[in-house]
């Protein structure tokens, strides 16, 4: 279903959809001991980073609810700064293009490729392009697309999937990416150990020559300057700076929502990306570029593919404040157990249980909004103040209503509901439906719980116990106290 | 209609409802420390905090510049060094194999180490800014060689983040740089050294403070222990106690020790 009628992500392109139901995904994830174990050791390591980082700043609260709104007043005037970028951009001497999907975008990047002849480009790490499933295009087109990022090299020698939006192979441990290198990287020693100090220098040596001879680069980006035109991408490795450097051609896909309107703005954000994502008062590097520099050549693609669907939705568009920090996957108790391959989107984690299905729109991704706790941990960690767990509770609604607008007939659900509503409506019905719950106690003799209801209800009691109903339901008491307190006024 | 008319139509239509949108309140620490402001003790937290992100950050008094970069070059065993147009003749008086550019990206390849000057250096997160002038090569220059040495003049030392975005023109390609490469990837935990240079030194240069009086600085040449600068640390932490010492280097590393000592 579209949101007012707003074109979503199209289907068969790109990485948003779940493929199994999130319960189906989950259970699989969780039969994984290997995967919880390293999850829980990255989660837990970064989230004391983070909380130390942060807590150095003595006005975090103030710059995230600045950050909440400058991103909020980039939403409320998408298209002028939309404008104001390509303005600059083009004053600059790039070139601007506007791609409404992820096959658009997909069809530009090629193009532009094609053009300059190249059959190879290299990649810095960018969710967008991993959500339009641009790789993918371009094998199709024949063009060999190299990530640079170490962990996107190892899912993608791997031919894994990227699991976390900050390090996508988080997943893997060491011994298991010491083994991806020496099976698919034919320049990997021999006698390779598994310590990330080796591991990195073999990633080092693998990816050098590449970076020297590229002349196709294809980047995501943190952020676009609408006042001036200019471009940051933040990142540790410096695979970033020598793909946005090196080559001569350089190809930028961003999110429209990734604006923000001012160059003074960067004040706020490079305070609240680095402490959130890496935990570090400031990420070892961040190019900043404003259109063709350094006598290169520059495309910006500027991607909808269900952005402003989800901006349809007054309720659900601060979902785009999200700068990808990835903090609220790091706290998030189920993120931590199941990890990001349950969710079947890039996007995982909270985030990604409000964003993808926003994107795609509920239909195509009905299980996210209820894949949460609603802890509110996430909430708390955002450094835009993306209130995720009220985003959730009102997807929940939506996937409610979604399912009513498709469902031939009444779904088992809506008619317990309608059944309920009859009841309550009337006080004799809902009396007597409260007394016929007495024959629930012949259920819970043994244990004086229920633990498995009959026929369709058994889904209820497939994770959870019910209680035993009283002997006396409070109507009943009530009536009763009432009853002996008047007979005691009448002997007074 | 083209892509550029339906996606702007798209969102006109879906953001009609939004209105009023109140400005944006902007409470936190405003720039308050830009260049040539810096005392001795924001020169003291840069070096403290570049040194947390295992930079190795030596003291140079104005006239000893050559001989520290020559000392910290041959320290790391780099003798080819490439010297960017601008970098002032007498700090690299004593290189002995110097390059000159322009040097295209397969030269640079071959080089032991680059010098450059920097535009900005930040305090409070130990970060310097280039941003290709004077001094300080193309984007290319310091980032294909494994060795980067960085010379900061005590006036090019702001307070913070918000000091550096003014002083900074956006027009210009800029790379910030915190330390040398690094990358979390594997298990999370860091690793120095990926593609960018694996070593970066920082000379510090006194320099006339703004006022025109000398900074006083306690002059050094060799890195060592020195004393923590509690009281401005602090400030710019807002809580009490000083987290990294020097020698308890790396911020990630050092968060729960930094709870024992707070």
């Amino acid at each position: 279903m579209t949101f007012l009628g707003m074109p979503t992500a199209p289907r068969g392109v790109g990485q948003l959809r779940q493929e199994a139901p999130f319960p189906v995904a989950a259970a699989r994830a969780l039969e994984d001991s290997q995967l919880r174990r390293n999850l829980g050791h990255a989660t837990s390591t970064i989230r004391a980073k983070r909380a130390a980082a942060v807590a150095e700043v003595p006005d975090w609260q103030e710059l995230r609810a600045a950050g909440a709104a400058i991103k909020d007043d980039v939403l409320a005037h998408l298209d002028r700064y939309l404008l104001q970028l390509e303005e600059q951009v083009t004053a600059r001497g790039g070139t601007v293009h506007w791609a409404r999907d992820a096959n658009e975008a997909n069809r530009i990047v090629t193009d532009l490729i094609r053009a300059t002849g190249q059959r190879q480009v290299v990649k810095v790490k960018s969710m967008a392009t991993q959500e339009i499933g641009l790789n993918e295009a371009l094998a199709a087109a024949g063009i060999e697309a190299t990530e640079t990022d170490l962990a996107e090299l190892i899912v993608q020698l791997g031919h894994d999937r990227p699991s976390h939006i900050l390090v996508p192979a988080i997943h893997r441990n060491r011994n298991q990416i010491r083994d991806i290198f020496l099976r698919e990287m034919p320049d990997a020693p021999a006698q390779l150990s598994d310590e990330p100090t080796e591991l990195t220098a073999a990633a080092r040596a693998h990816l050098r020559r590449k970076f020297l001879a590229a002349q196709v680069a294809i980047s995501g980006a943190n952020f676009a300057i609408a006042e001036t035109g200019t471009l940051a991408v933040v990142e540790s490795e410096g695979n970033g700076r020598m793909c946005l450097t090196l080559p001569r051609t350089l190809i930028t896909v961003m999110g429209i929502e990734k604006i923000l309107p001012a160059w003074r703005d960067l004040e706020v954000f490079l305070q609240l990306l680095p402490r959130s994502s890496t935990a570090e008062r400031m990420n070892p590097y961040t190019s900043m570029w404003a259109g063709a520099v350094e006598g290169q050549e520059f495309h910006l693609v500027l991607l909808d593919n269900g952005r402003t669907a989800t901006l349809a939705d007054p309720r659900g568009r601060a979902a785009l404040r999200c700068i990808r920090c990835s903090a609220c996957l790091n706290v998030c108790p189920v993120y931590e157990r199941t990890g990001g391959h349950a969710y079947g989107s890039v996007y995982p984690g909270p985030i990604g249980a409000v964003l993808s299905p926003q994107l795609t729109g509920v239909a195509d991704n009905p299980d996210l909004p209820f894949a949460s706790t609603l802890c509110g941990a996430c909430y708390d960690v955002c450094p835009v103040a993306i209130d995720i767990p009220a985003m959730l509770v009102h997807l929940r609604s939506r996937v409610v209503d979604d399912k009513l607008a498709h469902h031939r007939g009444p779904t088992p659900e809506a008619a317990a509901m309608r059944g309920l509503a009859w009841t309550m409506s009337d006080p004799r019905r809902w009396t007597w439906a409260l007394r016929a719950g007495h024959a629930g106690r012949l259920l819970g003799r043994r244990y004086d719980r229920i633990r498995h209801l009959p026929g369709p209800l058994a889904a209820w009691t497939s994770s959870r116990d019910l209680p035993r109903p009283p002997r006396q339901t409070f109507r009943d008491w009530w009536a009763e106290r009432s009853r002996a307190e008047g007979e005691g006024d009448d002997r007074a | 209609m083209s892509s550029r008319e339906e996606m702007l139509a798209r969102i006109r239509a879906v953001t009609a409802d939004i209105s009023g949108q109140p400005e944006v309140s902007r409470r936190y620490r405003p720039a308050a420390r830009g260049p040539g402001s810096a005392d001795e003790a924001l020169v003291g937290l840069f070096e403290e905090r570049a040194g947390d992100y295992r930079a190795t950050v030596r003291r140079s008094a104005a006239g000893e510049v050559a001989r520290v970069i020559a000392d910290a070059v041959a320290t790391r065993g780099a003798k080819r060094i490439g010297v960017p147009d601008g970098f002032p003749a007498e700090w690299s008086a004593l290189l002995t194999d110097v390059v000159d550019p322009p040097l295209d990206v397969a030269a640079l390849d071959g080089l032991d180490g680059v010098v450059t000057t920097v535009a900005v250096a930040i305090a409070e997160t130990g970060t310097i800014v280039l941003d290709t002038g004077p001094g300080q090569g193309s984007r290319a220059f310091s980032l294909v060689p494994d060795y980067h040495l960085a010379v900061v003049r005590t006036g090019q030392i702001v307070g913070a983040v918000p000091d550096a975005v003014a002083a900074l023109d956006p027009a210009r390609p800029l790379t910030w740089i915190s330390g040398p490469s690094a990358t979390s990837d594997i298990e999370l935990s860091r690793v120095e050294g990926v593609h960018g240079p694996r070593t970066l030194d920082i000379v510090i240069v006194a320099e006339l403070g703004a006022t025109g009086r000398p900074a006083r600085l306690p002059f050094r040449s060799r890195p060592g222990p020195r004393p923590p600068h509690r009281a401005l640390a602090s400030h710019f932490r807002g809580t009490s106690g000083l987290r990294g010492r020097s020698g308890q280097r790396g911020l990630p590393k050092c968060s729960t020790e930094a709870r024992s000592s707070t």
